[in-house]
């Protein structure tokens, strides 16, 4: 009871609006039991490609302070199959990130899924570290509109689409993702970004070039929710540096339906996502609201 | 400064000493890495080539640590042809550490291959408690056996028991050190400790003999890492976290693993059988 800050998002209903976002804890159901246990309102799996991904060697995540990390993981990941497998019992809310490279793949890959006890999927168009996946499919404005077009052919369950800052301007992508039929966007994804270490002088990540997540985010992430949500119909789920209470309320001022938390569970653990739930709804309680839908897009007004 | 452990920290390779032929030990300055617990481990950068999870050595000066490095594939080849002077970056002390308890009477240290350094520095660590100490340590051949001159050093002070397994029966007894264990809990029946690290279905032999004698156990379990903090989930074993909620579990946390000699996940995620 705890953790019941109920909301409804693209016709989901789930117990709060606190999600796990893609990359975190995102392989095995088992630790998806506990984090549905601990708190989580929905989970975020890993991007699935339809093959199994080895991902960039190590390093791949690095820390650069004040709260924040850049990783080149390189959508390591299991692959469709095994995945399939992998959540086959699950009851839980869960979203299902996808990650490809041709229209194909998609279609191929949430037809393994669309049977399972999930609530829906997300579209990565956004990784920025791995050619040909993610963000150069995200700048492509035609390939989005077919590959959501075809998600939404082979199953009736919630889409959202994750966004990010890459080429192309982030409304207009957005926007092609709504009238392909998306239900819903998150945003934003992590920030291409670099570290050198100047003793050695030399490129840190194993791939050179990363994404920035964590704190150096938030106000570009804040930003991007408040534009989109002037411009779209859909709702917004809001992700990049939150790492209290407070962020999620501002997110959610700037108009995002509910949040997704990343590096934080990095810098806090695992329990860092009950953690979020309770001191909201304790904030919540404190300040009367008593249906947390009044502050969305409260900044607005 | 409080130092944020997660940040990597470059230092210069201060002193190496070889353990075998293939084995080196690593000494440089750090003073987060010198006051790590026993049992914890560090991420360690190769420029250019890799990062690897390598559990924190002993170092007997003051603010100074080490590792000790098995030459094996790409990385940690890498690793071991650095020499005095070069730099490498490290992050941590990450994961829990073994319990030091003062109070246990018998205590057996169980290891095998470099699952014997986090062993020695807990032995290091504790080898003042009046317990009784029985080391038993196993390798394919008598040039892997390492650390016994370190063992034998501190046995002139206090007594340990050091008992040697090689497979091929070149030094020791032939067989597997887990052989000595069995052999072992069925004549003493006092143990109250195992502490084990080293191939995982070596330690599934031992948590089997600890549960059958009724003995406590902690083991250091491995899994293929990548960010050492928590957030990857490539280490994951059961709902645990290799990285954060181990490196090291007790019987009772063994227990409800049901993946623990018996299956790990590879570079993909994917749950491969050992
Ligand atoms: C907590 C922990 C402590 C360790 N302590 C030591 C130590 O003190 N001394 C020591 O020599 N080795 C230690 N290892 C093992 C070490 O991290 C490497 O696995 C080993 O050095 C082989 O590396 P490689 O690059 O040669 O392997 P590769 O040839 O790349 O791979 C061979 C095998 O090594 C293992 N491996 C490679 N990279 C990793 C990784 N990032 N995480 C886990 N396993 C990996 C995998 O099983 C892989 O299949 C430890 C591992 C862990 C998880
Ligand atoms: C290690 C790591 C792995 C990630 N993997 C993915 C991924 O597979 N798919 C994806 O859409 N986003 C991935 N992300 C991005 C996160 O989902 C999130 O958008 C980003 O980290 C910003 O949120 P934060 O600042 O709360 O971390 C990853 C992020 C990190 C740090
Ligand atoms: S190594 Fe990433 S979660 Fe443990």
């Amino acid at each position: 009871m705890d953790y019941d800050i109920p909301i409804n998002i693209a016709g989901l209903d789930l117990k709060n609006p606190v999600i796990v976002a893609s990359g975190m804890l995102g392989l095995s159901q088992s630790i998806f039991n506990r984090l549905y246990k601990i708190g989580a309102g929905a989970i975020v799996s890993k991007s699935i490609s339809l093959l199994p991904r080895e991902g960039y060697r190590n390093p791949t995540i690095v820390s650069v302070g004040n709260m924040s990390y850049i990783n080149a993981v390189g959508l390591a990941n299991p692959g469709a199959e095994s995945f399939s497998t992998e959540i086959s019992k699950n009851n839980g809310p869960l979203l299902v990130s996808l990650v490809g490279s041709e229209k194909s793949d998609f279609s191929s890959i949430v037809k393994l899924f669309r049977d399972h006890k999930i609530l829906g999927f997300e579209l990565n168009l956004s990784c920025p570290h791995v050619e040909k996946m993610g963000m150069e499919i995200g700048d492509d404005l035609n390939l989005v509109y077919d590959i959501i077009q075809s998600i939404k052919k082979e199953t009736t369950k919630p889409l959202f689409v994750k966004v990010g800052l890459g080429k192309s301007d982030i409304v207009e992508v957005a926007n092609v993702a709504e009238s392909a039929g998306a239900d819903g966007i998150t945003a934003i994804n992590t920030l291409r970004a670099m570290k050198i270490d100047i003793e050695t002088q030399c490129p840190v990540l194993e791939n050179k070039i990363g994404g920035l997540s964590g704190s150096a985010i938030k106000p570009l992430g804040i930003r991007c929710v408040y534009e989109l949500s002037k411009s779209l119909k859909i709702p917004i789920i809001g992700c990049g540096g939150i790492m209290t209470y407070s962020d999620v309320v501002e997110y959610m001022m700037a108009g995002a339906s509910a949040i997704q938390i990343g590096s934080l569970i990095g810098l806090k653990g695992i329990c860092s996502v009950g953690k979020i739930v309770r001191s909201l709804r304790s904030y919540l309680e404190a300040g009367n609201i008593s249906d947390i839908r009044e502050i969305i897009g409260i900044a607005h007004r | 400064m409080l130092i944020d452990k997660n940040l990597m920290r470059l230092v210069k390779i201060e002193d190496v000493s070889i353990e075998t032929p293939t084995v080196k030990t690593i000494f440089f300055k750090d003073s987060l890495s010198s006051v790590s617990k026993p049992g914890q481990f560090l991420m360690v950068w190769i420029p250019r080539k890799e990062e690897l999870p390598l559990s924190v050595m002993i170092s007997d000066k003051k603010k100074y640590a080490a590792i000790t490095i098995k030459k094996n594939g790409y990385g940690s080849t890498s690793l071991f042809n650095k020499d005095i002077g070069d730099r490498i970056g490290i992050r941590g002390p990450f994961g829990n550490s073994f319990s030091c308890n003062k109070a246990l009477n018998n205590v057996i240290f169980l290891g095998g291959g470099t699952g014997l350094v986090p062993l020695v520095r807990l032995l290091y660590y504790i080898k003042g408690y009046d317990s009784k100490f029985t080391f038993i340590m196993g390798a394919k051949t008598k040039s892997e056996i390492m650390f016994t001159e370190l063992i034998n050093e501190w046995a002139k002070v206090k007594k340990i028991d050091l008992h040697i397994a090689t497979e091929d029966g070149s030094l020791g007894a032939k067989g597997y050190p887990t052989d000595i264990l069995r052999d072992f809990l069925s004549v003493h029946k006092d143990i109250d400790m195992i502490y084990t690290c080293g191939p995982e279905l070596m330690m599934k032999k031992a948590y089997d003999l600890a549960t059958k004698y009724s003995v406590h156990m902690e083991a250091s379990i491995e899994r293929y890492m990548k960010c050492g903090i928590g957030i990857c989930s490539s280490c994951c074993i059961n709902d645990k976290l290799v990285c954060v909620d181990g490196t090291i579990f007790n019987e009772i946390k063994i227990q409800k693993l049901t993946e623990f000699g018996v299956s790990y996940r590879n570079k993909s995620g994917i749950l491969t059988k050992f």
